[in-house]
C-alpha cells in the first residue's frame, strides 16, 4: 500500500550540505583507504547504456568486468555490469563462470515515457534474456503531478514482472526539483516493493549528488527501523573519481553502518571510476603516480 | 515511527587511519614574553607559566605572567599610543587591520595547529572554523574604521581611549580577534589578556600584529591567570573593560568597575535551549542537536545544551541522536578525522565529570557511546543525560562540556516557558517546518541569538551576545561597533 | 461666601490603581515658605517588589501592542496632558517653579510625548539590520525591550524629567517602576491620573513616592528587573546601584542632565537604551 507521504522527514540543501562537507573532509589514508577503494571496485555496475552500442562493446567490458587488471593480486570483480535489454544475452554469455551479475535498464529507459504494457513487455524480455537485476525509471511526469499512486502501482506491477530479478528503481533526482520530493519517491518505490533504490539514468544532470544519496540513505534508514527490512542504494552517474567514490562510502558508513557496506546493499553507476580506483590501488601499492595508459579502456 | 532495532545495527565497521595534521611548519618557542610598546619583554618579576597541551598534558611553552608593573606598563604604552592612534585618520587605522586580516590568512595554517595543540579543539575545527572567522572579522571590522559616521546617524562617535580585553579559553584566537578588531577600528588602543590555558595564537597575533607594522603601544598583550586580568579591570587609566568569560567573574567585574566610570561590555555563560518539534526535519535536527552541543567539546558558551524535544517524536529523535553519537570520533585533536577533542584543562575535565556525578545521582539516565579514550590527556565521551527536568542542577546549570540534558515537552507554550526559565539569555535553536511557529519561538525565546534551523553559527556580520545575566553589548556586524565608540 | 477647597489626595500608581502605601507611611510636601502642600505616600520595599510583580506580568503583551498602537496610546497621553496642562503648570508653581519656567515645561513635556510617539514604529527599522553573512542563511537583527526597567527620576524639573525618561522607555515595550522625584513628586501622581485616563494599560508605568535612601538599593539589586536609570549625580549612588546592579547583569543607565528641555533629550538613541539586539538565523537553500 503507498505510504503516507504527508508526514515524511524534510531537508533543505544548507543543512545538508553541512553534513556533506563533514563527510568530505574525512581523510582516508593507507590501508583504510585500500580497503576502501576495493570495496568500491566491487560494488561497481560497470555500465554502458549508448544507442551505439553493439554486442562487440558489451562483450569487452564483460572482459574488463572480470579482469579489471590483472597485474593487481588480490582485487575484487566488479559487482554487475548494467546493459540494454538487447545486450542481456550475450552479457550473461560472456559473463559465464564468474559471480558477475547482469543488470538490464528497462521500462522505456531512460524516459519512462511509454504505456505500462510496453514497460512490463521491456522488463519481461530482459528477465527472460537471463537479467539478475532490472533498473527500472519511474513516471516522473506522473510523480510531479502528483499522481503518486500510478507511480506506485506502476513500480509495484514491475516488480511482478522481475519475478527473480532483484529491482532497483530510478528516481532520476535531477528531474525531481527537491530534496523532499527526492525523499517522497524513495519512499513510493521502498513500499511499491524496490529491492534498491537509484539516483539517476546518467542522461539527465545533475546525475547522482551526495545530498540527494544523503535524503535517500535516510529513507533506507527510516524504512529500515519501521519494518526490519534491509533496501539497497545505487548512485548513478557523475562518480568519476575515486575521491568521490570514497566519499560516498564515508557517508554510507556513517549512515547506515557496516551491514550496508557490501554490493548486496549499495553499488556505483559508473564506467570510467574504475580505471582511477585502479590507478590508486597500484599507487598505494608502489607509492608512484600512475598513468591510465597502463589501464585499458573499453 | 516505533522502534524495531537497536542502534548497532547502524554501526560503522570501517574505521579511519591516522590522519594528523603535519606540524612541521609550525614555529613555537620555548619561552614567550609579554607584548608591551611593540616588544616583547621578560615579565618585571621574572615569573613564567607553563601551557600544557590538554590531549597529552605535556608542556608546549613557557609563558610570562604579567603583574602589576607589566600590566601598567602596557596601559601606559596604550595610553601614549592613543593619542596618535585616535587621530590617524580612519582609512590609514583601517589598512593597518586589512594587513592583520591578510597576514592571519598566509598563516592560517600555523595557527589552526597552534590552535588545536594549545587548546584541544579537533584540527578540522581550528582549520575551517576559528582561524578563518578570525580573519574575517578583522577585514570586517577594517572596512568599518573610516565609515563610523555612517554606523550612527546624527552623532559623532568618538573612541573611548585605553580597552582592557579579557578573552576566554574556548576560541582563543577568535576571541582576540572578536575584541581586537572593532576596537582598533573605532581608534582605541588595548591591552589584552588572552586565557592562562591558551595564550599561544594569541601571542603568534602578536607576532603578526608587529610585522603589520601597526605602532608601538596600540595593541600590548600580556598573559597571566585571573590576577593579571583582575589588574587590568582595575588599573585606573582603563577607561573601557570588554570581557568574556564565566557569569561569576561578570559580575565581578561588573561589581570591581562601579563607580568608576569605565565602560563594559560583557559576554558570559548561557545555557541554550535547543527545541525540536514534531514536524522538524528530524534527520537535520539531529544533526543540528549534534553541532549545537558537541562542536568544541561543548566548550561553547552558546551551546544548545538544554534540549526539548516534542513528545510525539522524542523516541525517533533520541534512537537517531545515539546512532549519530556513536559515528563521533573522538581522540587526536590534530588528527584530520576527529569530531571531539580534548578538554581544555584538568580542572574543566574534573567541573565536567563532576556534573556527569552530579546527573547521575539525580537519578538522570546517562548515554555514553562506546568509544575508547587515550589514555593521557583530558578525555570525556559525549554524553546524553534522559529524564531530567528543569529542577535538575545539571539542566540549570553551565557545564561548558559535552554534557547534554534532553527533556520532552507537550505544547508550544510550555516549551517557550521553559526554555526562557533560565537566568541566561545568549542562544536558543528551534527546529520546525512551520514558518509561522518558527516566527513566533524566534520572538518570544529570550535571547541574543536564534538559530532557526541550524545552530553555532557565527558570521563577523552578525551580531553576537546575550540578554539576561549572560552579559550584555553586542560583538560582530554594526552594532559591534557601538561598545567602542563613545559620544558627546 | 467663602467655600472649602477639596484637596487632592496623592497616593500611589501601581498596576493602574491607586493604593496607598501598604506601610501606612507617609512623608511630608512643604512649599518653599514651609506650608504644606500635600502629604504624600511613603512607599516600601513591599510596594516596590508588588511593582515588580504587575510590571512584569504585562510586559510581554505590553510589548506585543502593535507599534502603531503603542504610539497612538502615547499620542492619547500627550492629548490628555495637553488638556490639563494647567492644572500641573499650578502643581509646578506650587513646588517651587516659576510661572514661567512651569509653563515651558508642561509645553516641553507635551511635545516630548508626541515626539516618542512618533517614534513607536520607526527606531525598529532604525536599529535592525539585515546581516550579509557568508553562508546560505537569512540574518537578520533586530530591537527587542530589556523587560522591566527601574526608574529614579530626576530631582528637577519633576514632570519633564520624569515624562523624558519613561517615554522612550515604554515606547520601546518596556514597563517601568518609577521613584518620583522625592522633593517634588506631585506632579508625577497627578500624571499618573492623566496615563490611568489614556489607554495606558494598568501595570506598565508604575509610580511610587518616596525615598531614594530606602529604595534606590532595593531597585538596583532585585533580581526580576532587567535594567535600572538613575538620573543624578550623587557618585556613592551611582556606585553602589552600579555594584547591586552586578546580581543579575542589570543594565546600569545613569543621566547626569540637570536640564531636560534641551534638544539633546529628544533621541531614538535614548530608546535604545533599554532595548536588546536579537539575531536570528534561517537556512536559505531548498
Amino acid at each position: 500500500m503507498i505510504p503516507n507521504l504527508n508526514n515524511l522527514p524534510v531537508y533543505d540543501t544548507t543543512g545538508v550540505n553541512e553534513r556533506i562537507a563533514r563527510f568530505c573532509t574525512r581523510s582516508i589514508k593507507a590501508s583504510s583507504k585500500v580497503e576502501g577503494l576495493k570495496l568500491a571496485l566491487s560494488m561497481i555496475d560497470l555500465t554502458t547504456l549508448e544507442g551505439k552500442d553493439t554486442t562487440r562493446k558489451v562483450q569487452q567490458l564483460c572482459y574488463k568486468a572480470m579482469h579489471p587488471h590483472d597485474t593487481l593480486k588480490n582485487i575484487p570483480t566488479v559487482a554487475a555490469i548494467c546493459v540494454y535489454p538487447a545486450f542481456v544475452k550475450e552479457a550473461k554469455k560472456a559473463l559465464h563462470g564468474s559471480d558477475i551479475h547482469v543488470a538490464s535498464v528497462a521500462t522505456a529507459f531512460p524516459s519512462g515515457q511509454s504505456s505500462l504494457e510496453v514497460k512490463l513487455l521491456d522488463t519481461k524480455f530482459a528477465v527472460d534474456q537471463g537479467a539478475d537485476e532490472i533498473d527500472m525509471v519511474i513516471s516522473r511526469g506522473e510523480f510531479l503531478a502528483g499522481n503518486y499512486q500510478y507511480v506506485f502501482d506502476e513500480i509495484a506491477a514491475v516488480k511482478e514482472a522481475c519475478g527473480k530479478a532483484h529491482l532497483k528503481v530510478i528516481l532520476e533526482t535531477g528531474e525531481l526539483d527537491t530534496l523532499d520530493n527526492v525523499r517522497k519517491a524513495s519512499e513510493i518505490a521502498i513500499y511499491a516493493g524496490a529491492d534498491f533504490i537509484k539516483t539517476s539514468t546518467g542522461k539527465i544532470q545533475p546525475a547522482a549528488t551526495l545530498p540527494v544519496t544523503y535524503v535517500m540513505l535516510h529513507a533506507i534508514k527510516d524504512y529500515y527501523l519501521k519494518t526490519g527490512k534491509m533496501i539497497g542504494m545505487k548512485p548513478a552517474g557523475g562518480i568519476s573519481t575515486s575521491k568521490i567514490a570514497l566519499q560516498y562510502l564515508v557517508m554510507l558508513n556513517e549512515v547506515l553502518g557496516e551491514k550496508w557496506m557490501n554490493k548486496n546493499y549499495f553499488r556505483f553507476g559508473a564506467s570510467s571510476i574504475t580505471n582511477d580506483i585502479l590507478m590508486q590501488l597500484v599507487k598505494s601499492e608502489t607509492g608512484i603516480y600512475q598513468s591510465i595508459n597502463y589501464f585499458s579502456k573499453d | 515511527m516505533q522502534k524495531n532495532k537497536d542502534n548497532s545495527m547502524f554501526k560503522a565497521s570501517w574505521s579511519y587511519n591516522e590522519a594528523p595534521e603535519s606540524t612541521d611548519h609550525i614555529q613555537i618557542k620555548k619561552k614567550y614574553g609579554l607584548y608591551i610598546n611593540g616588544k616583547f619583554s621578560e615579565p618585571i618579576n621574572g615569573k613564567y607559566f607553563d601551557t600544557i597541551n590538554p590531549s597529552t598534558n605535556e608542556k608546549i611553552a613557557s609563558v610570562a605572567e604579567a603583574t602589576f608593573e607589566d600590566v601598567d606598563a602596557a596601559v601606559q604604552a596604550a595610553k601614549k599610543a592613543f593619542e596618535s592612534w585616535s587621530k590617524l585618520t580612519g582609512k590609514e587605522r583601517g589598512k593597518y587591520i586589512f594587513r592583520i586580516a591578510r597576514l592571519i590568512q598566509e598563516r592560517a595554517r600555523e595557527f589552526a595547529v597552534i590552535e588545536s595543540l594549545d587548546g584541544g579543539k579537533p584540527i578540522r575545527e581550528s582549520r575551517d572554523i576559528d582561524i578563518p572567522l578570525a580573519a574575517n572579522h578583522f577585514f570586517y571590522y577594517a572596512g568599518w574604521a573610516d565609515k563610523l559616521v555612517y554606523a550612527f546617524p546624527n552623532r559623532t562617535p568618538k573612541p573611548i581611549g585605553v580597552v582592557g580585553q579579557i578573552i576566554p579559553w574556548n576560541f582563543p584566537l577568535l576571541m582576540a580577534a572578536w575584541k581586537l578588531a572593532p576596537a582598533l577600528a573605532a581608534g582605541n588602543t588595548v591591552v589584552l589578556k588572552p586565557a592562562e590555558t591558551t595564550p599561544l595564537t594569541a601571542l603568534k597575533l602578536a607576532e603578526i600584529i608587529h610585522e603589520s607594522g601597526i605602532p608601538k603601544g596600540v595593541v600590548n598583550i600580556v598573559t597571566g591567570a585571573g590576577e593579571t586580568g583582575a589588574t587590568i579591570v582595575n588599573h585606573p587609566d582603563v577607561d573601557k573593560i570588554a570581557f568574556t568569560g564565566s557569569t561569576n567573574v561578570g559580575k565581578y567585574i561588573q561589581k570591581a568597575t562601579a563607580g568608576t566610570g569605565k565602560k563594559l561590555t560583557l559576554e558570559l555563560g548561557g545555557k541554550g535551549a535547543n527545541i525540536i518539534f514534531e514536524d522538524a526535519a528530524i534527520d537535520q535536527a539531529v544533526e543540528g542537536i549534534i553541532n549545537a552541543i558537541f562542536f568544541n567539546q561543548g566548550h561553547v558558551c552558546c551551546a544548545g545544551s538544554r534540549l526539548f524535544v516534542q513528545e510525539s517524536v522524542a523516541d525517533i529523535v533520541i534512537e537517531k541522536l545515539k546512532s549519530r553519537m556513536d559515528t563521533l570520533i573522538i581522540g587526536d585533536p590534530l588528527d584530520k578525522n576527529t569530531d571531539i577533542g580534548a578538554i581544555n584543562s584538568k580542572k574543566q575535565l574534573q567541573t565536567i565529570e563532576n556534573y556527569i556525578k552530579i546527573g547521575l545521582n539525580e537519578g538522570g539516565e546517562i548515554y555514553q557511546p562506546d568509544c575508547k579514550l587515550p589514555k593521557n590527556g583530558n578525555w570525556c565521551a559525549p554524553t546524553l543525560f534522559l529524564n531530567v527536568s528543569q529542577s535538575h542542577r545539571i539542566v540549570q546549570e553551565e557545564i561548558f562540556g559535552p554534557v547534554l540534558a534532553i527533556q520532552t515537552f507537550r505544547t508550544i507554550d510550555e516549551v517557550i516557558e521553559k526554555a526562557n526559565n533560565t537566568p541566561y539569555g545568549l542562544s536558543a535553536g528551534v527546529w520546525t517546518q512551520n514558518g509561522a511557529k518558527m516566527f513566533h519561538l524566534t520572538q518570544k525565546l529570550n535571547a541574543g541569538v536564534i538559530w532557526g534551523n541550524t545552530f553555532n553559527k557565527f558570521d563577523a556580520a552578525s551580531p553576537f551576545g546575550g540578554t539576561k545575566e549572560s552579559g550584555f553589548g553586542r560583538e560582530g556586524g554594526l552594532h559591534g561597533l557601538k561598545p567602542y565608540v563613545k559620544f558627546d | 461666601m467663602s467655600r472649602l477647597n477639596i484637596q487632592k489626595t496623592y497616593k500611589l500608581y501601581i498596576g493602574g490603581k491607586f493604593p496607598r502605601t501598604e506601610s501606612g507611611r507617609y512623608f511630608t510636601i512643604n512649599d518653599n515658605k514651609g506650608n504644606l502642600i500635600a502629604n504624600m505616600c511613603l512607599a516600601s520595599r513591599k510596594d516596590f517588589r508588588n511593582s515588580v510583580v504587575i510590571a512584569r506580568n504585562v510586559q510581554s503583551s505590553w510589548a506585543n501592542t502593535t507599534a502603531l498602537n503603542k504610539g497612538q496610546i502615547l499620542y492619547r497621553v500627550a492629548e490628555m496632558l495637553e488638556g490639563r496642562k494647567e492644572q500641573f503648570i499650578a502643581e509646578l508653581i506650587a513646588q517651587g517653579e516659576t510661572p514661567a519656567n512651569a509653563k515651558t515645561e508642561v509645553l516641553d513635556a507635551i511635545d516630548r510625548l508626541v515626539y516618542y510617539a512618533g517614534w513607536s514604529d520607526k527606531y525598529q527599522q532604525f536599529f535592525s539590520a539585515v546581516n550579509p553573512v557568508s553562508s546560505s542563511h537569512f540574518n537578520f537583527s533586530s530591537v527587542e525591550p530589556v523587560g522591566v526597567v527601574a526608574v529614579i527620576a530626576p530631582e528637577n524639573q519633576s514632570l519633564l524629567g520624569l515624562i523624558s525618561v519613561i517615554a522612550p522607555a515604554i515606547v520601546g515595550g518596556n514597563t517601568v517602576v518609577v521613584l518620583a522625584s522625592e522633593t517634588k513628586p506631585l506632579t508625577a501622581i497627578s500624571f499618573a491620573e492623566v496615563l490611568n485616563s489614556s489607554d495606558v494599560p494598568g501595570g506598565v508605568v508604575n509610580i511610587l513616592t518616596g525615598k531614594k535612601a530606602e529604595l534606590a538599593g532595593q531597585m538596583a539589586s532585585h533580581m526580576d528587573v532587567n535594567s535600572i536609570i538613575y538620573c543624578g549625580t550623587d557618585e556613592k549612588l551611582i556606585k553602589s546601584i552600579s555594584e547591586l546592579a552586578s546580581h543579575n547583569v542589570k543594565r546600569t543607565i545613569f543621566y547626569k542632565k540637570h536640564d531636560w528641555t534641551n534638544e539633546s533629550c529628544e533621541s531614538p538613541y535614548l530608546i535604545e537604551k533599554t532595548q536588546e539586539v536579537k539575531t536570528t538565523w534561517h537556512p536559505t537553500e531548498i
